[in-house]
């Protein structure tokens, strides 16, 4: 595996929702391409189609138009169930609101891809637990959701998004919910994967998020505005566009 | 073996919302619970319906006087009066009725009884010695009427339970005297409790000879210079000669009587039997209707078991969003759905069957009641046939509705 292979690759992607009557063009022809072990945020106001991104991405949602590969397969023509396979395999999903499941523990928590993987008994709990160690949670295997702090429920989030080893881990707003300090070590642990080759793939509206990536993607009214290594000339603007706003 | 990981997932969902799944459960716990009981009773009904009527004694033919015609008039059962001491002697003849066991005459009358202060307003029963074998009597304490003493007009008296007690209260009545009708008799016997029903109800009776009855107690009427009698009871010596018995006794009866060929008979003859197989017909009526209404009931379960899990999709949608977006089939939802509601209508048939054996005891503990809930293994397995099916039924539906839910907007829901 190159680091520098090709993952992704879309092109002039567009998705638009009927709503009645009413044609939202969410996305309006996006083309971009994401390298292994990148470390890419994505950044943009509310509605600018950031979260569709996300999901077209992620495979939780067909684009309309345009073409969007995955190692070099055509997404467009996979069956839902190969969807569902590719997900499995190549993302990990971390959200703004954990989705963990009630009531069960951590463990099980981090074994549903498993499951859904076919992997099952010993080998499963192993993975679980290696992947609960690997975000520092080696004590908190047994806990349930409500037995855990917010930082500590993302961190089991994450350990469900990796225990599967996939290709890319999709974070929306994975801060949005924690205070800075908890959401500064739950980007610390992210990059800390990152650093041992997982691609990141991120979404915020927070600038200073942002800005720890490598790599910036700005998209506004569902198009790219500025996509550039490092961005922190774009972060600056951003920053300077949002005080205009206020 | 995906089957059994995905049991672990619904046991894991059922345990982490229990009172949902009590709520998804409890249609079918009461319809289930409901079912058995029902036809428990039914059965249990019947069984002691059946065992009545073989207490009042098996192979058991009943005459008693018909209705008297007047000018084409019917005047009723019991008005003919032509039955006669006489008719019990032809029908005791053992060289034209040879497979009638026992025929024995009853005249009887309601009479004053008085013990001491107490009183009672009963029927006073006239039979012979064979009575109590016929009808099932059994002697508590003392002993039945002997033969020697209906020849000998002796006067003396058989109690019923409940006639005993409400004349003597617990003191023992052997060899004490009851007055009937003012006449002094001596109790020699009191009867077993039967626990009978009706204004036959043995336990209310008092049993004298026949002939001290028919003599100077209630000065029977006689037809063509012969006591009457009220009723012949006979026992037939099996079963299978139940119905050739009672055309032998019509015929003979018909012939004492000078009926002509286009006369309808002036007796009635009660065969034991037909009224057994008639309850036992009626009584499985009954258990089929009560097993519908419970399975009705076990139909309106499953209606709600298919409520609450359509609800408990909508609430769980952000749950499905997130097993498909961490790679779940439409299928593997439909499954773990599947067997959730399966689980659960398991569940509740087993507590339904618990509930139902809970009741069945309560049942049987109720000494008004008299009879035992009878649950037997083919309504268990109806039960919770039936139970799975509605589950696998009312499952499907929410199910597909999982499986369809959009990803995306399940995990934006908030």
């Amino acid at each position: 595996m190159t680091t520098d292979a090709l993952l992704i690759e879309l092109e002039n992607v567009t998705r638009v929702y009927r709503m009645g009557d009413v044609h939202v063009h969410a996305l309006r022809g996006v083309s971009f391409t994401v390298r292994q072990g990148e470390y890419i945020a994505i950044m943009g106001a509310s509605g600018s189609g950031k979260s569709t991104l996300m999901n077209v991405i992620g495979l939780l949602d067909r684009p309309t138009g345009g073409s969007y590969r995955i190692r070099g397969t055509e997404v467009n023509q996979l069956s839902r169930g190969k969807l569902a396979d590719l997900r499995n395999r190549e993302f990990g999903f971390v959200f703004q609101q954990f989705n963990l499941l009630p009531r069960i523990s951590a463990r099980r928590q981090v074994e549903l891809p498993l499951l859904y993987a076919g992997i099952a008994g010993r080998r499963s709990r192993e993975m679980a637990e290696a992947a609960l160690v690997q975000v520092g949670l080696a004590d908190r295997i047994h806990h349930r959701p409500d037995e855990l702090s917010g930082g500590e429920q993302q961190r089991v989030a994450i350990a469900r998004a990796l225990v599967n080893r996939p290709s890319v881990l999709l974070a929306d707003e994975p801060t949005g919910a924690l205070d800075s300090k908890t959401g500064a070590e739950i980007l610390d642990l992210i990059e800390g994967l990152h650093a041992e080759g997982l691609t990141v793939i991120l979404v915020t509206h927070d600038p200073r998020v942002a800005q720890r990536a490598q790599r910036l993607i700005i998209l506004r009214d569902g198009q790219i505005i500025s996509d550039e290594e490092n961005g922190r000339k774009a972060v600056q603007w951003m920053l300077g566009d949002a005080h205009e706003d206020h | 073996m995906k089957i059994i990981r995905y049991l672990q997932v619904a046991l894991e969902s059922i345990a982490a919302h229990k009172l949902r799944a009590m709520l998804t459960m409890l249609g079918i716990i009461i319809g289930v619970a409901a079912v058995l009981t029902t036809m428990g009773i039914g059965r249990g009904a019947a069984a002691n319906i059946t065992q009545r009527i073989e207490s009042q004694g098996t192979n058991l033919l009943t005459i008693s006087p018909g209705a008297r015609r007047e000018g084409g008039l019917s005047q009723g059962g019991g008005t003919a009066g032509t039955l006669t001491m006489g008719d019990v002697r032809a029908l005791q003849d053992k060289s034209v009725h040879p497979h009638l066991e026992f025929v024995v005459p009853s005249y009887s009358a309601n009479a004053r009884l008085a013990a001491g202060s107490q009183n009672a307003q009963e029927a006073v029963n006239g039979v012979t010695a064979e009575y109590a074998i016929v009808r099932n009597l059994t002697v508590a304490s003392g002993r039945f009427l002997e033969a020697n003493e209906v020849v000998q007009q002796a006067r003396v008296v058989v109690l019923g339970a409940q006639l005993a007690s409400d004349l003597f209260g617990n003191e023992n009545p052997i060899g004490l005297t009851v007055r009937i009708n003012g006449e002094p008799f001596r109790v020699i016997g009191v009867l077993k409790k039967v626990g009978g029903f009706g204004p036959n109800n043995p336990d209310r009776q008092a049993y004298v000879p026949i002939s001290v009855a028919q003599g100077r107690l209630f000065s029977a009427p006689r037809h063509r210079g012969e006591y009457t009698v009220n009723a012949i009871y006979v026992q037939v010596m099996s079963q299978d000669l139940m119905d050739s018995s009672q055309q032998q006794i019509e015929a003979t009866l018909r012939l004492r009587h000078n009926l002509r060929a286009d006369q309808d008979n002036d007796f009635w003859i009660f065969n034991q039997a037909s009224l057994l197989e008639t309850a036992q017909s009626i009584s499985q009526t009954m258990t089929i209707f009560l097993g519908a209404i419970g399975a009705v009931s076990l139909l309106v379960g499953g209606i709600g078991i298919m409520n609450i899990m359509l609800v408990s999709v909508t609430e769980r949608t952000r749950e499905i969003g997130l097993r498909k977006a961490v790679g779940a089939h439409d299928g593997d939802i439909l499954l773990q759905f599947l067997i959730e509601a399966l689980v659960l209508c398991l569940f509740g048939g087993v507590i339904g069957v618990i509930l139902a054996y809970g009741v069945a005891f309560v049942f049987g503990q109720m000494p008004a009641v008299g009879f035992k809930v009878v649950i037997q293994p083919d309504s268990l397995v109806l039960a919770l046939g039936f139970s799975l099916l509605s589950g696998l039924i009312f499952g499907i539906y929410p199910a597909m509705r999982a499986t369809q839910l959009d990803p995306i907007m399940a995990l934006r829901s908030e």
